[in-house]
């Protein structure tokens, strides 16, 4: 139904009218005024801050093992030999592989016992970007793509770029579902190079003329069916106005610092967590960054270190450069895969899919640091049936959603239209409320 | 440097002579084209369709009449084509069609080209496409088990033979053995669900495919709880009942036998009954085979597979042929005569043409064909998409104007790479010209997003949508390549004139309107040779990222 889509939504036209204004007062000799107005419109947009306004989803796609990374229980037989690291709160441990996040502990609670009742890749992805278990008559929209049609433009914000972005997105980047494709995220690779189609294939000249032409044909069509055909339906004007944004600049992370890309690590992941945090900083609501290479069926600690290894500095670097941004209080960083490994080591060396308790990490947002939610066994019975009774203050997918959307100030209760005529709750968790108190 | 303008020079020269040859072929001598085979069904079969459709005709008369509706006029013969070509086929007529359309008599010109379309490789290839996301989705499945290419590509040969559509479906529904050799059972391969147990599709979600795909109902709610809302009944027509959790199992528990062997798909006689623990059961039970309505079309005897079958396809068993028409009539349309397309009440009330047309179905022996043919040739289908009067959603319901809907990715697609060749990019075309569009327009779609199994999800567009559009690599490679449309046009076209209005025709099927044939026109009358090249690029470019191109109105 159309109800769920609004106007105001990511890469509405309401971006490129106050962009538009901006530019006017450039062009009539007021440009001076234009950092200045941004500078203020973030003024009012952090000095309205209670909650959490952006989101950072750093998605490790297969699915990390929680031994190796948030959840180590060294000495013990499932650890298989993997060793953990002290870090900046008391009796916290990581894994030994996170050599700087350590030192970022006391911003960063870790949620332990999470569970999931998907344990096949494509499912539980659906299940963990959504909050919801795939279903045959139904799309669920993402959790970036909710949180932009839920809270549409701040007041005073001049964002012309999209809301909802994902870097090196795979197959699996946010998409709208039931709220329609215009809340799909904006799909970019390694910030190393250019976003894909934002250069005009013709001189400017030549585009002016070609656009006064295609203002000629739709004019025609328009002319009996503009009532239906309303702007809504088009982003020409969006598209146009990002072409020329200034703030495509927070998607070019080559201009950036040496010293600073070398802090991310420069890797495709770390410039991609460089860019989420300057697309943050210029309004952007979303972004989602993804490193895969996690589904360690064989070989599980080595190649687990890997990517460990790439992780680490980023999600550190992150952490450090949203507290020195001024934008950690008012970003929620989550950081997480679809289910976590088994305890148990195979044949191969490997770990498989284990959705029976795992770990993510979230940061910022309100979210008090160095906290630990939730209890894994480290020593787990193979023939155990009900896996939640070796589990301690366990939380089910949908209470990780609900503890984002509610600090982001979104009403989980609400219920939204669907396409079937279902109405359908924003989410179906409970907000983990000790991560904020 | 004096050498490579030297060698520039012979290689235009030669794209000319090519083109010349072409075009002198696609423009000049029309008449070359054969006439589709399908065009000799015979007189009667002509006349019944003809018959069919005006009885649809009157049934939206009386409810326009009745709710003081007015109506939009007869749209222009081309545009019918092109609405027919994207449903069909996925794109647009070509321009060596156009000009063969145009010198037909305008009685004969409908039926002409969909007749073309349905003997076409492109239509059957286009239609297994859509159909095959309904039976088995867009995903790439569980790994090694299912074969998504082999089984559209099976679809597609049934749908070119014409085969009867409720023995396409009986053969889903019983066919057993290898996924390779056997096309058919993937769609019970797709069902397996990788970590689980793997020795069996997945009774669940075997019944909710079956029942949204074949009957047009969604059930899936039933699966975890009785229907609270009153939105599923079930029973029959005459004595409906609430839809029940039990009702959904019991239609599972009609793939309790299937099992995956080594031999593939086959059925295990001897597994034990389907069980599930019911919503507030303590323990799992057995529950037997039932059928959730029409209980009385069911054999009751025989292997549970085709015991469902022989019910799912019951001529009486009206729920099905219902389904498939408004199906058919949704792709024809983008909307179906019930919406959601696949969620069709069993007591109805049902629109009076969607059961003309669905009796017609069964009694032609669900001849698709058939259906696609009166389909195309109501009045509906026919009718402008604009109008001098205030267009209301009523409007759009009772189809008293042609639904304005987005071109899906694949059309938009298969519209620019058409367009931009003049001639018709079809099973006979070259090898060459049709890789060439397998790799572009893959990549597109990709890049612009697939709708996946939202079929008839009305989607706003996407910025990175308009951004493809704009400044994107295939529209940019199809209206500066050689060896395309737009180098041929701004060659050989003998005026101004007539370079617009090819182009016009081959990016929006329809003659420029005087005052833009004049806009275009005038502006390349004054320009040099180099110049004229650019624009008449710009002229494609333009055309492609109108509002209209995007439509199908």
């Amino acid at each position: 139904m159309v109800q769920t889509i609004r106007s105001g939504g990511c890469g509405s036209l309401e971006h490129v009218s106050r962009r538009s204004l901006m530019k006017l007062a450039g062009f009539s000799g007021f440009g001076w005024l234009t950092p200045l107005a941004t500078g203020l419109a973030r003024q009012h947009e952090r000095g309205a801050v209670e909650q959490a306004r952006s989101l950072i989803v750093l998605w490790l796609e297969g699915a990390p093992s929680q031994l190796e990374t948030f959840d180590p229980h060294p000495g013990t037989e499932i650890a298989a030999g993997s060793l953990a690291r002290k870090t900046n709160v008391p009796n916290v441990l990581v894994g030994d592989g996170f050599e700087q996040t350590a030192e970022q502990m006391d911003s960063i609670s870790l949620v332990r016992a999470i569970t999931s009742k998907e344990g096949d890749h494509a499912r539980a992805i659906y299940n963990i970007k959504t909050g919801f278990r795939p279903d045959p008559t139904l799309v669920h929209p993402s959790i970036g793509s909710v949180i932009c049609h839920q809270l549409p433009n701040d007041a005073g914000s001049l964002v012309d770029i999209p809301r909802h972005i994902s870097i090196l997105p795979g197959t699996t980047s946010g998409r709208g579902g039931y709220l329609g494709s215009q809340y799909d995220a904006f799909r970019v690779g390694d910030p190393k190079e250019p976003v894909p189609d934002l250069m005009s294939k013709v001189d400017e000249q030549r585009q002016r003329r070609r656009l006064r032409d295609l203002g000629v044909v739709d004019q025609q069509f328009l002319r009996r069916r503009g009532a239906k055909l309303g702007s809504s339906n088009h982003q020409l004007q969006t598209a146009l106005g990002m072409m020329s944004s200034e703030q495509l600049g927070a998607f070019d992370v080559r201009k950036a610092e040496k010293s600073l890309l070398d802090d991310y690590g420069n890797t495709p992941f770390g410039r991609g967590c460089l860019a989420a945090v300057r697309l943050i900083e210029t309004g952007v609501r979303c972004v989602e960054v993804t490193l895969d290479g996690w589904d360690t069926h064989v070989n599980n600690h080595e190649l687990q270190a890997g990517r460990i290894g790439v992780l680490d500095p980023a999600l550190a670097s992150i952490i450090k450069d949203l507290k020195r941004r001024d934008l950690l209080d008012s970003t929620l960083v989550v950081c997480g895969g679809e289910f976590g490994r088994t305890p148990w080591v195979n044949p191969l060396g490997g770990r498989d899919h284990w959705p029976s308790g795992f770990s993510m990490a979230l940061a910022g947002g309100g979210i008090q640091g160095g906290r630990v939610i939730g209890e894994t066994s480290p020593n787990p019975k193979r023939d155990v049936l009900d896996r939640h009774s070796e589990l301690r203050d366990s939380h089910p997918v949908e209470d990780v959603h609900a503890t984002i959307l509610g600090a982001l100030g979104v009403n989980c209760s609400r219920e939204l239209d669907t396409p079937i005529g279902r109405p359908m709750k924003i989410c179906e968790g409970k907000k983990i409320g000790r991560l904020f108190s | 440097m004096k050498n490579d303008v030297w060698i520039r020079d012979v290689f235009f020269v030669a794209c000319g002579g090519i083109g010349l040859a072409l075009v002198g072929f696609v423009i000049l001598a029309s008449d070359k084209m054969e006439p589709p085979h399908s065009l000799d069904v015979d007189g009667q079969e002509i006349a019944d369709v003809r018959e069919v459709a005006s009885h649809v005709d009157r049934c939206f008369q009386e409810a326009c009449l009745a709710a003081n509706l007015e109506t939009a006029d007869r749209v222009d013969d081309l545009t019918v084509a092109r609405r027919a070509a994207l449903a069909l086929a996925g794109t647009l007529p070509s321009v060596e069609e156009i000009r063969v359309l145009q010198e037909l008599p305008s009685a004969d010109r409908v039926h002409w080209y969909v007749s073309r379309l349905l003997d076409d490789q492109r239509t059957s290839d286009y239609l297994a496409e859509r159909f095959g996301r309904v039976f088995v989705g867009v995903d790439e499945g569980p790994f090694l088990l299912f074969r998504r290419r082999r089984f559209v590509a099976w679809l597609s040969e049934q749908l070119r033979k014409n085969r009867p559509y409720d023995e396409i479906v009986e053969e889903l529904l019983v066919d057993g053995g290898i996924w390779t050799d056997s096309p058919a059972v993937n769609f019970y391969t797709h069902n397996i669900i990788p970590g689980s147990d793997e020795s069996k599709p997945d009774a669940v979600r075997m019944a909710g495919r079956t029942s949204r795909a074949f009957l047009g109902m969604r059930i899936d709610c039933l699966q975890c709880h009785d229907d609270f809302l009153g939105n599923i009944n079930l029973g029959s027509a005459s004595e409906l009942t609430g839809g029940q959790q039990l009702d959904f199992h019991r239609l599972a528990s009609f793939f309790g036998e299937v099992e995956n062997s080594i031999v593939g798909i086959r059925d295990d006689l001897e597994s034990p009954v389907y069980e599930y623990r019911l919503l507030d059961a303590e323990e799992p039970s057995a529950i037997a085979p039932s059928v959730p309505f029409n209980p009385h079309l069911d054999p009751g005897q025989g292997p549970l597979r085709e015991r469902l079958a022989m019910w799912v396809t019951h001529p009486e068993n009206a729920p099905f042929a219902r389904a498939t028409v408004n199906r058919i009539w949704a792709i024809m349309f983008g909307r179906g005569l019930m919406e959601p397309v696949d969620d069709i009440p069993l007591a109805g009330p049902f629109p009076p043409a969607l059961e003309i047309l669905t009796k017609d179905f069964v009694n032609s022996g669900y001849d698709l064909h058939r259906l696609i043919r009166i389909v195309s040739s109501t009045e509906a289908f026919q009718r402008e998409s604009a109008a001098d009067f205030d267009v209301s959603t009523e409007h759009e319901e009772q189809f008293a104007v042609f639904p304005l809907i987005r071109l899906r990715p694949e059309q938009v697609a298969g519209c620019v790479i058409q367009a931009t060749s003049l001639m018709t990019i079809d099973s006979t075309a070259h090898i060459l010209a049709r890789l060439t569009q397998f790799g572009q327009q893959n990549e597109f779609v990709s890049r612009y997003g697939d709708l996946g199994e939202d079929e008839f999800l009305a989607q706003g567009e996407t910025v990175t949508q308009r951004l493809l559009m704009l400044n994107g690599k295939m529209i940019d490679e199809r209206i500066s390549g050689g060896l395309n449309s737009p180098r041929h046009v701004g060659f050989l076209s003998p005026s101004p004139e007539t370079a617009v209005e090819t182009i016009y025709l081959a990016a929006l099927t329809r003659l420029p309107t005087d005052e833009e044939s004049q806009y275009f026109s005038s502006q390349l009358k004054e320009m040099s040779n180099e110049e004229f090249n650019s624009k008449i690029q710009d002229v494609y470019w333009t055309l492609f990222n109108s509002v209209e191109f995007v439509w199908n109105h």
